[in-house]
């Protein structure tokens, strides 16, 4: 049984790369960037037998910390596999424990767990000079791996337990994304303010030596400074925890293996427009009516919508640290770019529901013309505000004329851009409804691609904007500036009309190949 | 692409293409050019299925299909189809799953690109002229996802206004099918909370929001529970009165012997057999019938281990 949950976790692997020649591509790329990776931290590994113990100490501590950690949150963004989930396995009479050991050993053998596993193990490379703590260091490998994939589980079983309704599991997935992308600034304030005293690391990874996440990697480098003693006390946390896991695991399986998922639902009465009341009754207008609804409640939009609070808080941590207002004041054009590119993934998100679009023969213009203005309506202002505000929190207001004009250049001319390259390649985006985060499988060599011409595209267009901000910046004449503005709200509006029609045109010819695209992706 | 087929049901393999010596009359008599069946053919005997039709698509016809292949790989999906839905009939389109019904209404309705054919929706061709094609027909896709976070009624709304009418007529268009679906209680409702039944309604209204003369509707009693599909079978019986034409695609041999008055049968991506009910079951039962056509199926009692009296 344990074999075959096993087996039936690779053939589902393979058989995932054998969709598309263009996946499998993509997957090849991120294996090898993968086993570079990994054969970096084995080498490195290796590399710290000419290292004091102390440091070696502190390195695997803090490291495997931090892996144990990932292990535990990142499935909460990324449901690292479906096909061995609890709805799916409920109606099979396997027993629980056996269960367990299948789910533990394929985790272990998926990419990720492979990754982690091999590199755990390979924690005993830097014992060469001590045998008898090499040796432990391969089991405390091996456990500390294992106590990842578990922690892993549990956390899935047990959040899945909390609740499955729709909106609880969308909202959560927005929430806990906002400490997240903020945890950089927050460790890099609180480090930055230890700094002066220089043990800060070494401190830190012996309080973590005593917590559930790095009692395990401990162990060895406690034998080897010659504290048996304290060797074993951390076992104990170490095996205390993975007890602790494995029982809430097995609590959490039990319960989702009898607790199918549901779905929520809220009925209102009719006569709620909302924006459809409000956008002009075109195609086109409908079109940025639904998209801008879609904006406020999808949650992979919203997760782009975050964007604009996010970065100019985070760009001004940044430049709070190093003292400066320029990374600040750069807020208005990094939040205009964002948002322009965010429409390259506009189709993509669609899915088959594009199918209406060509099914009420929808031209291609239309289209194009209203998912960009959906994104003006708020992008635009937004922009502007940033620029604004962060001109009076720095206290600069000489380079907000050129600023505007390179903002108001990224959106449109992004958006334009975006026009052109949504109608060429939609690529394996998180479904309607999906976890916003989840990244599919070839989803990110492909987008990469397109993303890199966009990008290139785009400086392009932008490059008399840029040009004009860096000469109104070393010359520090306020005219440059002016001229900026007018140059990005020139040539803006032109690069998205060009954008739109060329954009719409193409649409109008493929949308059938775009069609079989989406189908064979959803 | 010239396709005039003498379709044998006996078997695929002697299904050659031979051209009749002239064209029967094409036009006004629809049911008489469909196949051509002795009525009391014995139930033991498949009497071959002949299909006459004009080289160029009909346009008298609702939708005509001419000579229509799809390869997808190694997989002829469809092999060949030439069919003509009468205007004012309520069609079906049988076949096993994979036989190619959804590939072929994709083609049909200008969502697929075929590799070679022509189809044309009360004579206008939808590969060349497709705003004008698709301006006549409302399309139910199987298996297509819906922009569901919007509500019921805001998306019959942008259905509407995206096939260009304005927003007074989208609304009131709109109140009207929620009625006739018996969905007002929940067009406040977010489509994604919608139950199946419900998911398939909302989707029929946006097919038949812009009032188009026919409606080709891919599996739209999947997954629906007896009563909404009596309801939507009323519906449809309802704009086939009232001089629309319905093609229904689906595998439920008994609603469409039931529902539609003509039928073709599908499978391997070819006709086997098109006209309507009465000449396609020759006096037979239509499901004794299909399996007859299709083949496949076998008579045993299952494994020694699976009886357990």
């Amino acid at each position: 049984m344990v074999a075959a949950l096993v087996r039936l976790r690779l053939l589902v692997l393979r058989n995932s790369l054998k969709r598309s020649v263009g996946q499998l591509i993509a997957v090849i790329i991120g294996g090898l960037y993968g086993l570079f990776v990994l054969a970096m931290v084995i080498l490195g590994l290796f590399a710290l037998n000419f290292a004091p113990v102390d440091l070696l100490r502190t390195i695997v501590v803090l490291a495997g910390s931090a892996l144990t950690l990932g292990w535990a949150i990142i499935p909460l963004f990324l449901p690292i596999e479906q096909t061995l989930d609890a709805p799916h396995l409920a109606v099979y009479p396997i027993p629980l424990n056996k269960l367990l050991t299948g789910l533990l050993i394929s985790g272990v053998v998926g990419i990720p767990g492979a990754i982690t596993m091999v590199a755990s193990v390979f924690t005993f490379g830097s014992w060469l000079r001590m045998p008898g703590v090499a040796v432990l260091a391969l089991l405390c490998g091996i456990a500390g791996a294992l106590l990842c994939v578990m922690l892993s589980r549990a956390v899935t079983s047990a959040a899945s337990g909390l609740s499955s309704g729709r909106r609880f599991r969308e909202a959560a997935g927005i929430l806990i994304f906002i400490p997240l992308v903020l945890v950089g600034p927050i460790i890099a304030g609180t480090a930055s303010s230890l700094e002066n005293s220089k043990d800060v690391l070494p401190n830190l990874a012996n309080a973590m030596s005593w917590t559930p996440l790095g009692a395990i990697w401990a162990i060895p480098s406690q034998v080897a400074v010659g504290d048996p003693l304290g060797a074993v006390l951390r076992a104990l946390i170490g095996l205390a925890t993975i007890a602790v896991v494995f029982l809430v695991w097995r609590w959490g399986l039990a319960r989702a293996l009898v607790t199918p998922v549901h779905a929520t639902s809220r009925v209102r009465a009719q006569g709620k427009l909302g924006l459809f009341g409000r956008f002009p009754d075109t195609p086109a207008g409908v079109i940025a009516a639904r998209c801008l609804t879609y904006w406020f409640r999808d949650p992979r939009y919203l997760r782009q919508l975050v964007i604009i609070p996010v970065l100019p808080l985070l760009l001004w941590f940044y430049s709070s640290l190093t003292g400066g207002t320029f990374l600040l004041q750069a807020a208005g054009p990094f939040v205009a770019f964002v948002l322009g590119i965010t429409l390259i993934a506009d189709v993509s998100y669609d899915s088959t529901a594009f199918v209406l679009h060509m099914s009420k023969a929808v031209p291609g213009r239309a289209d194009r013309w209203g998912r960009a203005s959906a994104v003006l309506v708020f992008g635009l202002p937004a922009v502007v505000a940033i620029t604004l505000i962060t001109a009076a929190v720095a206290h600069d207001w000489m380079p907000v004329p050129a600023l505007l004009g390179l903002s108001v250049g990224l959106l449109l001319g992004g958006l334009g851009v975006c026009s052109v390259t949504s109608a060429v390649v939609v690529f394996p985006a998180p479904s309607p409804g999906d976890n916003p985060f989840k990244t599919r499988p070839g989803a990110n060599t492909a987008l990469l691609g397109s993303t890199f011409i966009t990008w290139g595209v785009l400086a392009l267009v932008n490059a008399p904007e840029i040009a004009l901000l860096i000469v109104n910046l070393v010359t520090g004449q306020p005219l440059w500036g002016w001229i900026a503005l007018v140059v990005g709200i020139v040539l803006g509006p032109v690069t998205l009309a060009i954008g739109a029609n060329v954009g719409g045109r193409i649409l109008d010819r493929r949308s059938p190949e775009l069609l079989v695209q989406l189908q064979k992706d959803a | 692409m010239q396709h005039h087929e003498f379709h044998t049901v006996t078997g695929k393999d002697d299904m050659t293409a031979v051209n009749p010596p002239t064209p029967p009359e094409r036009g006004q008599q629809h049911p008489a050019q469909d196949a051509v069946q002795p009525a009391s053919a014995p139930a033991a005997y498949i009497a071959p299925t002949a299909q006459y039709l004009s080289p160029e698509p009909d346009p008298e016809a609702a939708l005509s299909i001419r000579g229509l292949f799809k390869t997808f790989g190694q997989n002829h999906a469809v092999d060949g189809i030439s069919l003509d839905v009468p205007a004012g009939s309520f069609y079906g389109l049988v076949g096993p799953n994979g036989a190619g019904k959804t590939t072929t209404l994709s083609m049909a309705t200008g969502l697929l690109r075929p590799d070679a054919g022509a189809v044309a929706v009360h004579g206008v061709d939808v590969w060349q002229h497709p705003l004008e094609a698709k301006a006549r027909v409302g399309v139910l896709s199987d298996g297509a996802r819906l922009f569901d976070r919007l509500t019921g009624e805001q998306l019959v709304i942008y259905a509407g206004v995206l096939s260009g009418m304005d927003r007074p007529t989208a609304i009131s268009r709109t109140k009207d099918l929620l009625q006739l679906l018996d969905l007002q209680s929940a067009a406040g409702t977010l489509v994604v909370d919608y139950s199946a039944g419900m998911t398939k309604k909302i989707a029929l209204a946006c097919a038949m929001v812009h009032a188009p003369r026919l409606l080709v509707l891919d599996e739209p009693f999947e997954s629906v529970d007896p009563v909404s599909a009596a309801n939507i079978r009323d519906i449809l019986g309802g704009f086939v009165s009232g001089g629309g034409t319905v093609i229904v695609s689906s595998h439920v041999m008994d609603l469409v012997q039931r529902m539609c008055d003509h039928v073709a049968v599908i499978t391997s991506g070819r006709v086997v057999a098109s006209g309507t009910i009465d000449d396609v079951r020759g006096g037979e039962d239509l499901e004794d019938r299909f399996v007859e056509l299709v083949g496949g199926r076998r008579v045993q009692e299952g494994p020694e281990w699976l009886r357990h009296s």
